[in-house]
């Protein structure tokens, strides 16, 4: 599955119709958003990628933990790794959209913060693993703080910035994407473009770090 | 030497607690010899285990609130007018802050690292509390009503009940060393 070219197709095709149209198509003009909604197509979308690849990770490492299956941790690890690296490019263009629309890069915003709180929990996993030398007790001490740091995300990121007066949308009890400020032009690019295109690319270079990874220990053994 | 106003007040005194914390729950869990875990191992099952150590470091917190809060009374001045409300919240929230450090103390014991490596992992997991608790207890501090306080503590307990939850269904994985 993770051989075929198929999907990896579909993921090329996808982000190009999410840069051409994001780039070229109309969208709603809103006041100090201006033409920076477009952003939507980039952060928000990269946002759920992340979502996405941490959910799989929790999915291995509670495989792993049930079957101990050295493969599981390592589908796991490399998932992680992957949400990881969207987390901070959703971080990064979340910073590019504040410096246009609140004025500076970073303004220590409840969510902003929630954010990079959330990706410094998920770097102390890889700190926790590189501490330990035992391939099983790595792998099994690593699942056991994966499934713990993936509740921790949703205090962080979910609940507490929408808890407290904030800058970003969904601070004082709205949703994170207001459905009144995308309009159906958005929503077409949006949903079947940007989010599966980043989340295919995610799940690809994932794949292929998995691949890689097992082709190193099948050589080491 | 002037007493420091609420704010500071408040900010210093959830730094002194995290830190004893740390100290009080690493102590506690990583002394523990080899043999000793061995013993345990044998005689208790591992969920009673976590449970008596989550209970036990709460409690050692709450002690350790009391006595920090004492002192800081006494050396800092007092600046509470409500200083029933601001003891019952400094309880809670050592309570929390031993739940999460007891956990990633069992973590970090069978890392075979030293408290630091608890304390790096766990900075970034109590700061959603630490925050919490500094808005919870600016109502000790001023006579203004807080929006929203009571689903404030509901959420820090949420999160406790949460932690406790994961810890005794993700400690036995943890003990089959």
């Amino acid at each position: 599955m993770i051989r075929q070219n198929w999907w990896k197709i579909i993921c090329v095709v996808l982000l190009v119709y999410t840069f051409v149209a994001g780039f070229l198509g109309a969208v709603p003009a809103k006041p100090i958003l201006n033409e920076t909604i477009r952003n939507l197509y980039f952060h928000v979308a990269m946002w759920f990628s992340m979502m996405i690849l941490f959910i799989i990770s929790l999915i291995y490492s509670i495989k792993y933990l049930r079957t101990n299956n050295h493969v599981f941790d390592i589908y796991a690890l490399e998932y992680a790794k992957g949400g990881i690296v969207f987390g901070s490019l959703g971080v990064l263009t979340g910073s590019i959209w504040a410096r246009w629309t609140w004025g500076a890069f970073w303004s220590s915003d409840p969510k902003q913060l929630g954010a990079v709180i959330a990706l410094l929990i998920y770097f102390a996993y890889l700190v926790l693993r590189n501490s330990m030398t035992d391939m099983d007790k790595r792998a099994r001490i690593g699942a056991v703080y994966n499934i713990f740091a993936f509740a921790m995300l949703f205090p962080t990121i979910w609940i507490i910035p929408r808890m407290v007066e904030s800058l970003h949308p969904g601070g004082m009890g709205n949703p994170a994407l207001d459905t009144h400020d995308i309009d159906a032009r958005m929503r077409v690019v949006f949903w079947p473009g940007a989010v599966p295109g980043w989340t295919l690319l995610g799940v690809w270079i994932t794949t292929l770090r998995i691949r890689l990874s097992l082709l190193e220990e099948k050589r080491n053994h | 030497m002037g007493e420091p106003e609420g704010t500071v007040w408040k900010g210093l005194f959830w730094m002194m607690q995290l830190f004893i914390c740390v100290n009080a729950v690493a102590k506690s869990f990583l002394q523990e010899g080899k043999g000793r875990l061995l013993y345990f191992y044998t005689i208790a099952g591992s969920r009673d285990f976590i449970l008596s150590k989550l209970l036990f470091n709460a409690l050692l917190m709450l002690l350790m609130s009391m006595v920090s809060m004492g002192l800081f009374v006494l050396m800092l001045g007092d600046p509470m007018p409500n200083p029933f409300s601001f003891v019952l919240i400094s309880c809670l929230g050592g309570v929390s802050l031993s739940l999460v450090f007891t956990f990633l103390a069992a973590i970090a014991a069978r890392a075979q690292q030293s408290a630091a490596l608890m304390a790096i992992l766990g900075f970034p997991l109590v700061i959603p509390q630490l925050l919490l608790l500094s808005r919870i207890s600016t109502i000790a501090f001023e006579e203004v009503i807080q929006g929203g306080l009571a689903s404030m503590i509901l959420l820090l307990s949420g999160l406790d009940v949460m932690i406790v939850a994961l810890a005794l269904i993700l400690f036995p994985f943890l003990w089959k060393d």
